[in-house]
């Protein structure tokens, strides 16, 4: 109450009041993911770690040198890009037929996109372990089903082989995110006019046609947010690979995210984690940049 | 319009939804199974599908044994403040956005959206050493702090959505009646915009509950911890407890899974809202 007297004593304009309302808003942004930024940069040119504060010395770039010159940086790099193409592109596709599916009308339908929210709700660590159980070498289910069905041979350690362990995180990742994925993709399925597949239709085109040239071009732009979302996402990941497997065996998992923290808080080397951190925070900047530049120019042909 | 005419096609779709239904939900039904068996169906070689009767001993477990309610309190403490102080923040916010003059509203909404994309690890580490120096390390606090700020874009983005769709005369009339904007905001705005208030407020609840990267970090104290980092570290030295995990899990995923089923509408409205307008 007192604030609206003295909003009326003191006549706000309307840009004062604007103001006054966003504050609250970039103060917080500001103050807890803005300077922060600035302050991990500031870190990541020291040598510092975190049992011997008193130790502390400007470096430079140094940090950045060795971790440029360091295979496990090369390691993880290489791992997150992996992981975040493969399971991007597979949640896509899949994304996508579920969408459709969910597009149509039919009974039950209700029932399945409340399905497709279950995988999305749960926390990241919940599902990993769940995933570590069907996993697991001799108590995995995934075994059981597999040799049942005389597709391997014996029980398979698939966490614990550097051949399988990143597929089986990827699996984990499409499972989680999939249904996000589809939900998105299907609210832009929904604004299609069904008239264009009603003509299509009376043109006599197939359904794998009006796939081509309405579906797609039609859904682009939401094609294209979906993706910026999960990529983004996919390129950070760090709950999925530290409960799955912790990026072991022997480095195989470990993403940029999981070396950084091992960094951070293993080993207390903050100068280093930070260097670590403002990679990463680089190599998403620089994705968001190639995203929106493939958005903008979409708009603006149209 | 094709009512009962059962076809071959038909058949087929209803195989592939409850197969894709299947898929999506077996994870979780095999928790369930697992979390309900004897100690002995579980460590069975090959496991056993279906226990032969219901035992819930790792439940009792992971309620008596472990201090599983202290982690689901703190975890209930830290996402309800988190999520009260990001819709009070950042539904001001909106309603400039949305519906006032002044400049500068683009680059506060492009800044809002690149926010959303911060990976947590970059900011990570200053956090923590002010964490640290102002005594915030274990606290509700030091994580309250974090998450709101990082649920207030998806929140702004949100409720600017909805604040957007609400008649501008009501808001001219009350004006011409004498209301400030804050009155107008307040007593109108706010009000019908209720519904988006509340999708907002269900997913920053559910973005704050399964937060892991922070809460790992900040939180390391054992009765401190909030569920999501409880379940990552129940595996101790020896045998993994899977029983227990299971049963946990179950019990976490279990009220997510009523609220989605309730608000099912509501969720999918609010996830994709920003995606396609934006």
């Amino acid at each position: 109450m007192n604030a609206v007297k003295r909003t009326r004593r003191q006549g706000l304009s309307e840009s004062q009041f604007g103001y006054l309302m966003v504050f609250p808003a970039l103060l917080c942004i500001g103050l807890i993911a803005l300077y922060p930024v600035v302050q991990t940069f500031w870190l990541s040119l020291h040598r510092l770690r975190l049992q011997f504060p008193d130790m502390t010395k400007f470096v430079g770039l140094q940090n950045y040198i060795t971790i440029f010159g360091d295979d496990r940086f090369i390691n993880a790099t290489i791992n997150t890009v992996e992981f975040t193409i493969v399971s991007v592109a597979l949640e896509l596709v899949f994304g996508l037929c579920i969408a459709m599916l969910m597009n149509k009308e039919y009974k039950g339908r209700g029932l399945m996109r409340a399905a497709a929210l279950v995988p999305w709700a749960i926390p990241t660590t919940v599902s990993a372990m769940m995933w570590k159980f069907i996993y697991n070498d001799q108590l995995g289910v995934l075994n059981d089903i597999l040799v049942r069905l005389h597709i391997i041979p014996e029980y398979k350690a698939w966490l614990g082989s550097e051949v399988t362990a990143m597929g089986a995180a990827i699996v984990a990742d499409v499972w989680k995110t999939t249904p996000f994925m589809a939900l998105l993709l299907l609210a832009g399925l929904q604004v299609i006019p069904r008239e264009l597949y009603e003509a299509a239709t009376v043109d006599g085109a197939s359904a794998w046609r009006q796939f081509i040239t309405i579906t797609l071009p039609l859904l682009r732009p939401t094609i294209l947010v979906a993706l910026i979302f999960r990529t983004l996402d996919a390129f950070r990941v760090f709950d999925l690979v530290y409960v799955l497997t912790g990026g072991g065996p022997g480095n195989s998992t470990e993403t940029l995210s999981v070396y950084a923290y091992k960094t951070l808080f293993r080993n207390m080397d903050f100068g280093m984690g930070s260097a670590l951190s403002v990679i990463i925070f680089v190599f998403i900047f620089i994705i968001s940049l190639i995203y929106i530049r493939i958005l903008s120019s979409g708009s603006s042909a149209e | 319009m094709k009512k009962n005419r059962v076809n071959i096609s038909g058949i087929l779709f209803y195989i592939l939804v409850i197969a894709v239904m299947l898929i999506i939900l077996f994870p979780f039904i095999w928790q369930i199974l697992t979390s309900i068996k004897s100690e002995r169906e579980l460590w069975s070689i090959p496991p056993i599908w279906i226990p032969k009767k219901i035992n819930l001993d790792y439940y009792y477990s992971v309620f008596i044994k472990r201090p599983f309610l202290t982690y689901i309190k703190n975890s209930f403490i830290v996402a309800s403040s988190t999520t009260v102080f990001s819709v009070l923040v950042a539904s001001f916010a909106s309603y400039a956005l949305a519906r006032l003059h002044f400049k500068g509203k683009n680059i506060i909404l492009s800044l809002v959206l690149a926010v959303s994309m911060f990976p947590g690890i970059a900011i990570v580490s200053p956090l923590y050493i002010f964490m640290m120096n102002v005594h915030l390390l274990n606290t509700y606090i030091g994580l309250i702090i974090p998450y709101t700020t990082f649920t207030l874009p998806l929140a702004i983005w949100n409720l600017t959505t909805f604040f957007r769709e609400i008649p501008f005369e009501l808001e001219e009339s009350a004006r011409v009646d004498g209301a400030t904007y804050m009155q107008t905001f307040m007593r109108i705005i706010f009000p019908l915009a209720a519904p988006g208030v509340f999708t907002t407020a269900i997913l920053s609840f559910i973005s704050a509950w399964n937060e892991f990267l922070f809460a790992l970090v900040f939180n390391t104290k054992d009765m401190m911890r909030t569920v999501p980092v409880a379940i990552a570290m129940f595996p101790g030295e020896h045998e993994l407890p899977w029983g227990d995990m299971a049963a946990a899990s179950v019990v976490v995923t279990i009220p997510l899974i009523i609220i989605v089923l309730i608000f099912q509408r509501r969720i999918i409205s609010g996830l994709t809202a920003g995606a396609i307008k934006g």
